[in-house]
């Protein structure tokens, strides 16, 4: 008899899909991925469902609505590991970028009628609101670690996601540091890893999208692109994208918000 | 004919998060809804403040599976704006990028949203066990269209390598050349796609559309052209608003877009594409259109997946072409300046036309951005064609019903999470 395969489960929350799509992009492992594991519940991929308990949950996307805030809870009833993928569900995204505005308004500047629209004046990450086994970064995650994730959780070891930031994985590619031979303005060096040093090998700066890294210093580094000319309200930008709502990243936005307020 | 209701709670193999609901009183489709429960990201309304250079990065995150087709829009939009326009080698390589989009995302449509409704599989996993070779044929074929992205791109999804003027960094000559390999295969991939999925069985259904796409003289649209229709349209992005409106009622959960004037509801996408731009397709393209029974006409949105084949053959094809003539360009990007003004573009996202507009300052900040996905646009003909193809096929049993109907929404591949401005609503039960 066959023995019986773990049991996966993908979940959406708010999201761009782009996370659990880099599970159907893993196009050489994915017919793996499927031989080795029970895709019980996969909207996006499949009509198919099982109901009942799931041994490994990947949830992408932020708490926006009092229903998803309900909805989250019976997510970890029904998961025996749940695992967060991406910005939006691992910091609340960039649609966290209501949490530092009057939702009530983003509502009357997209839509004729607000008071159809039910939502939360703030997007939060899923860890606010359950216990979370295992956070994976990137906005979008990268599928190699996505696979390693998956991996580690059928042989029972830990992700191997290196901690370091975005700069050593350009010392690690032999890059030439953009800040340095460029001038361009970059967040590489409190950059969580893990795409590479995509952004420095295109020649630009590293904007931030697999938010910040354990050991930030912001300030250090904002003192720094303060010196290659970005006023208060450019910093404050700066630290506003996918990952505004990520602790280091919201303080140190406030910090230059309140700059630029006091002028 | 008893009355009943067909409910699908969560529709499954769409982007983002949909449901239908159908109303049947005496053998008769009363109401179609298809509504999205998308939460609001409001993108419209945090783009305010920003500067226009970061438009590109940002808006890509609307839809994970057509990134390319938001940040395409939004180029050209402030480079409408801004005066600018890109020419030579680094107009072909957006043309190219987009190539790399349609291919993965057709493909993706094809083989694991579409076909396993034609097949009878809950999705494309379940369809390798019995159809493995074509699924391996239809992954692969993707990852081609994927590493056009990655190279050029940087990778898949949220491509880190478009700015508004232009690209960070264009590849070599040699860097290319390998995807030249790829693709050949990745044609004949697409050609043998397009006679696998004409065998499929299609319900024989039409109906006369309004079609609405770009188009232009010599190219199959991507970037640039007028917005047309078969009604006699003809204007200019910057006269988009003159001719479209969008509506937020209560009875819906999506902004319906339609025609001014009484024009109503209309189709934009592959088929509206294909038959209004046919002349531009490649040869080998018609040729396929041809050799799979389709000809140079089709108004069966069953058939949508046809024309989606013959789609990813035109993009293999014209990826081919831009890499055969590419030359280096001098500068990755044109220079940019930002000046106060109102600046428009439509594109062509594989899923049907996107249309953006944006308003910036002297100081290059953003004042106000208008986006109108394809989804949006499509959402009133897609209930209409439920109410119109539906009535066809009540003596089916309930099960075999909500199947056909499921398949009547995914002939669009909508794509909820591109449509910002979709929203939750209580279902009317009456
Ligand atoms: S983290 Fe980024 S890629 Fe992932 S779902 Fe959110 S917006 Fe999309
Ligand atoms: S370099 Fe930075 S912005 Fe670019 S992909 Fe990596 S983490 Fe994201």
């Amino acid at each position: 008899m066959e023995r019986k395969k773990p049991r996966l489960a993908v979940w959406k929350f708010a999201s761009c899909d782009g996370c659990q799509l880099s599970l159907l992009d893993c196009e050489d492992e994915l017919l793996a991925v499927a031989g080795a594991l029970d895709l019980a519940y996969f909207p996006e991929a499949t009509r198919g469902e099982v109901k009942g308990v799931y041994d490994l949950s990947l949830v992408e996307g932020s708490i926006t609505t009092a229903h998803d805030a309900e909805r989250i809870h019976e997510v970890r009833r029904r998961s025996r590991t749940l695992v967060t993928i991406g910005a939006c569900a691992t910091s609340g995204g960039i649609q966290a970028l209501r949490n530092f505005a009057d939702v009530r308004e983003f509502t009357s500047i997209v839509y004729a009628h607000p008071e159809y629209i039910h939502t939360l004046e703030t997007s939060t990450a899923i860890s606010d609101h359950v216990p979370v086994d295992f956070e994976l970064r990137g906005c979008p995650i990268n599928k190699g670690q996505l696979v390693d994730v998956v991996s580690a959780f059928l042989s029972g070891r830990r992700p191997n996601t290196p901690a370091h930031s975005v700069c050593i994985e350009c010392k690690l590619k032999g890059n030439v540091c953009v800040m340095v031979a460029k001038a361009a303005p970059c967040l590489g060096p409190v950059t969580h890893a893990g795409c590479g040093a995509l952004c420095p090998s295109y020649d630009r700066g590293c904007y931030g999208c697999f938010g910040p890294k354990e050991t930030p210093n912001a300030p250090s580094l904002s003192a720094w692109l303060g010196g290659m000319g970005l006023d208060a309200k450019a910093l404050e930008r700066v630290y506003r994208t996918f990952n505004a709502n990520a602790e280091t990243f919201r303080k140190e936005s406030e910090r230059h918000a309140e700059q630029d307020n006091q002028g | 004919m008893p009355s009943k209701t067909i409910k699908v709670d969560l529709l499954a193999r769409v982007e983002g998060e949909g449901a239908l609901k159908l109303v049947i009183r005496d053998g008769k489709v009363r109401r179609a809804e298809f509504n999205i429960f998308e939460p609001p990201r409001f993108f419209e309304a945090f783009l305010r403040g920003r500067h226009f250079t970061e438009t590109p990065d940002i808006v890509a995150r609307i839809c994970g599976i057509c990134p390319v087709a938001y940040q395409m829009s939004a180029v050209h939009a402030l480079e409408n704006l801004v005066g600018v326009s890109v020419d030579g080698p680094l107009r072909e390589l957006r043309r190219l990028l987009y190539c790399g989009e349609w291919i993965e995302s057709h493909v993706l449509h094809i083989y694991m949203l579409h076909a396993p409704d034609f097949l009878g599989y809950d999705g494309g996993v379940q369809m390798a066990r019995d159809h493995g070779d074509a699924v391996k044929r239809g992954l692969q074929l993707k990852k081609v269209g994927n590493e056009i992205l990655q190279l050029l791109g940087g990778r898949e999804i949220h491509p880190i390598n478009v700015r508004v003027g232009g690209f960070h960094r264009t590849p070599r000559k040699r860097e290319l050349a390998p995807l030249a390999e790829k693709l050949k295969w990745a044609r004949e991939a697409a050609l043998e796609t397009a006679r696998w999925v004409a065998t499929f069985d299609f319900p024989e259904r039409e109906r006369d559309y309004a079609f609405v796409t770009l188009n232009h003289a010599t190219e199959y649209p991507f970037n640039e052209g007028r917005i047309v229709s078969n009604r006699g349209l003809d204007i200019a992005a910057a006269e988009y608003d003159e001719h479209f409106e969008e509506s937020h009622v209560a009875h819906s959960t999506a902004l319906h877009s339609r025609l001014k004037d009484g024009g109503g509801a209309y189709l934009t996408g592959p088929l509206a594409r294909f038959n209004m731009c046919f002349a531009q397709l490649s040869p080998l393209a018609q040729q396929t259109a041809r050799e799979i029974g389709l000809g140079e006409s089709c108004r069966n949105p069953y058939r949508s997946i046809m024309v989606r084949a013959v789609e990813t053959v035109y993009a293999c094809d014209e990826a081919l072409r831009v890499i055969e003539n590419y030359e280096e360009p001098d500068t990755p990007c044109v220079a940019v300046q930002p000046r106060s003004g109102v600046g428009y573009a439509a594109t062509e996202a594989p899923r049907g036309m996107l249309y953006h507009r944006y308003q910036i300052g002297d100081d290059g900040l953003i004042q106000d951005a208008q986006i109108v996905p394809p989804t949006s646009q499509n959402q009133a003909c897609l209930e209409e064609d439920l109410i119109d193809f539906i009535g066809g096929f009540l003596d089916l049993p309930d099960k075999d019903l909500q199947y056909r109907a499921e398949q009547t929404v995914r002939n669009y591949d909508p794509c909820i999470s591109c449509a910002t401005h979709f929203l939750t609503l209580d279902i009317d039960r009456a």
